[in-house]
């Protein structure tokens, strides 16, 4: 035991003594939470918008009203006729013009029908189409309203209710995948580093010849990145609640058991990776490559795993991350419990015990 | 002084699958005894060490190493040893007081054993002026001579030695040979790699392996009368270039042969 509290306190000065170290382990958390937070969002705000509008009369004005009291958009301009649209959209601002026909006001009372149009720069088809729902939905409030003095005989009404993130945050999808990333850049690709650091110096060499078991040498190694693991997930969880006021409806143990289900997990990939490579830089490119890319498009963080081509739908299954993301989203968001987790859970405890049993058995491999 | 055995090989032989690295050697040392273990690149002496040194299980043949058998006790084979690898083997990040406290805790050294050897392995080494230093401020010289002093912590009956002196310049190695002389004479047997033939001449004993094969051992003067040359080096030549072997592997940058 007195062996192992020396070789952690002696893992301590490695990680506290290296700047790069350090940056990782506290500035990525927090620079990426904030990126990801405030920067890189799929919600549109302030977005500037042009007019034209053919109709001029109070129609048209109170809806023009209604869309510049929104908080998503900013009227910028107003176009004079149908050629100047896409003047202003290669002048690169304005990113969408909303077009009232002729004698709006009048056809909307004499035949029940208003036609408006939406005009979107696609240059960006993501942005494009939030605009346009965006607009649509404000076009219908307002219909509604109108409604309500003449009713129209038959009508279906959908009205949509978005459980578990109601506004559409994206910093709540943000928050899990983050964790996921950091937990896994950590855990797998710091202890992969660090021991390989050792084989590459020559001091795994003498820690072998010495009394000091490889099984105490290896936990000796990871036990500071498992104890930094958990610090760190704290410390997104903290800036996720307080900054995003991203919620955590479920239970807190739950979350802090699968996350070190998780952090163990990969660990045991940062042990294997070491034992397949001789030196850091080795290590390095395998976890950025073989890790953190896979984390970062195939595990559902950025990009939906169900939109994706079948084959890499199935890949994706074998990405610890994937699952760790869906049981963080199921906590986190959903506030349910093991009940609905089990699967997911399984198949984390599995791939951990696999991992780990691949690990043990390559470094054994190593020392005859 | 002769008389006790410390480190006795009987028939050791390593294979790696068709390719046998060690085969079937035999030698002793005694207690006490600087112990130079010779050979080119790829004669099978790192492979031979590291099965004494319990890292590296031996194929067949017998060897024991401080009275504990390699193959069935290796882990009183390591409480018994030092090592101190050619590759200098300590934390460039760590302090010197540091490093000296981490082996010492990982050999099971108490606190209160550490913090002696701290201090005579500190006032030896006259390092008092930067004990607080990172030992990767040190020149290459001063490092050497501090992972000899740490691989001796706990006091450990046989020390090995691969090629410690390798990059230093010839005063500092001088001095480190004293520090070797000065540990063998307090009893400490030095089982010791070297490429210099130099250090060869400073071991009480030699052994040149040539192929796998221990082809001469012997004290240096005698292997000269034996071989009718002047030198350890025209020693190690004639044997390498015997009929036994192909000529020796092209010379490394550095100079000296090396395994």
């Amino acid at each position: 035991m007195k062996r192992f509290i020396g070789f952690v306190k002696k893992e301590f000065y490695h990680i506290f003594r290296d700047k790069r170290s350090m940056f990782i382990l506290f500035g990525m958390p927090i620079a990426q939470i904030m990126l990801f937070g405030f920067a890189i969002t799929n919600e549109i705000n302030n977005v500037d918008l042009a007019i034209l509008d053919k109709s001029k009369d109070a129609e048209t004005e109170k809806i023009i009203n209604s869309i510049s009291a929104s908080k998503h958009f900013k009227i910028e301009a107003v176009v004079g006729n149908d050629d100047q649209i896409e003047d202003i959209f290669k002048k690169g601002n304005v990113k969408a013009v909303l077009v009232f026909e002729k004698d709006f006001a009048q056809n909307l009372q004499t035949h029940k029908k208003g036609k408006v149009q939406v005009v979107t720069d696609a240059t960006d088809p993501n942005t494009a189409n939030t605009i346009t729902n965006y607009i649509q939905s404000i076009l219908q409030h307002y219909q509604q309203e109108i409604n309500i003095s003449n009713v129209a005989p038959h009508q279906i009404q959908v009205k949509s209710r978005l459980y578990y993130n109601p506004e559409l945050k994206s910093v709540f999808t943000f928050v899990p995948g983050v964790m996921t990333v950091i937990l896994m850049l950590v855990s797998a690709m710091m202890t992969s580093i660090s021991i390989t650091r050792e084989k590459e110096l020559g001091t795994m060499e003498i820690l072998l010849v010495s009394p000091i078991k490889p099984f105490q040498v290896i936990t000796g190694k990871v036990f500071p990145y498992i104890f930094l693991s958990i610090i760190n997930a704290i410390m997104i969880l903290l800036l996720g609640y307080f900054v995003f006021e991203m919620p955590i409806e479920g239970s807190l143990i739950l979350l802090a058991l699968e996350t070190v289900l998780f952090i163990v997990t990969s660990l045991a990939l940062g042990i294997l990776i070491s034992t397949i490579s001789a030196t850091q830089q080795t290590a390095m490119m395998i976890s950025l490559m073989g890790l953190m890319l896979p984390v970062i498009l195939l595990s559902g963080f950025i990009f939906p795993i169900s939109s994706m081509p079948l084959a890499l739908q199935y890949i994706s299954n074998i990405i610890p991350a994937k699952w760790f993301i869906i049981i963080l989203k199921g906590i986190m968001l959903k506030g349910v419990g093991i009940s609905f987790l089990w699967k997911e859970t399984l198949i984390l405890i599995g791939m951990m015990v696999f991992f780990l049993a691949l690990s043990i058995k390559k470094y054994k491999i190593r020392l005859e | 002084m002769r008389s006790e055995k410390v480190i006795e090989v009987g028939n050791l032989t390593k294979k790696f699958g068709d390719f046998t690295a060690v085969k079937g050697i035999s030698f002793e040392v005694f207690k006490g005894e600087i112990f130079g273990f010779l050979g080119a690149n790829g004669a099978g002496k790192t492979t031979a060490m590291k099965m004494l040194i319990g890292i590296s299980k031996p194929t067949s043949g017998e060897a024991t190493v401080a009275g504990f058998d390699v193959k069935s006790n290796s882990e009183m084979v390591k409480k018994s040893i030092g090592y101190m690898s050619q590759r200098f083997s300590m934390y460039d990040d760590l302090t010197i007081k540091e490093n000296i406290t981490f082996f010492g805790g990982i050999y099971g050294l108490n606190r209160k054993q550490i913090r002696q050897k701290t201090e005579s392995v500190i006032e030896e080494l006259q390092l008092q002026d930067v004990a607080d230093k990172l030992v990767g401020s040190l020149p290459l010289g001063w490092k050497q001579k501090l992972a000899f002093s740490v691989s001796l912590l706990h006091e450990p009956k046989i020390v090995f030695l691969d090629e410690p002196t390798g990059g230093v310049d010839p005063i500092t190695r001088r001095q480190f040979w004293e520090l070797i002389y000065a540990e063998a004479h307090k009893g400490t047997t030095i089982f010791v790699t070297t490429h210099y033939m130099d250090e060869a001449e400073y071991c009480d004993r030699v052994s040149i392996m040539v192929d796998g094969v221990i082809e001469a051992l012997d004290t240096p003067k005698k292997l000269k009368e034996q071989f009718k040359t002047d030198s350890m080096e025209g020693v190690f030549l004639k044997l390498a270039r015997g009929p036994l072997t192909p000529a020796l592997p092209a010379g490394r940058p550095k100079g000296g042969i090396k395994d």
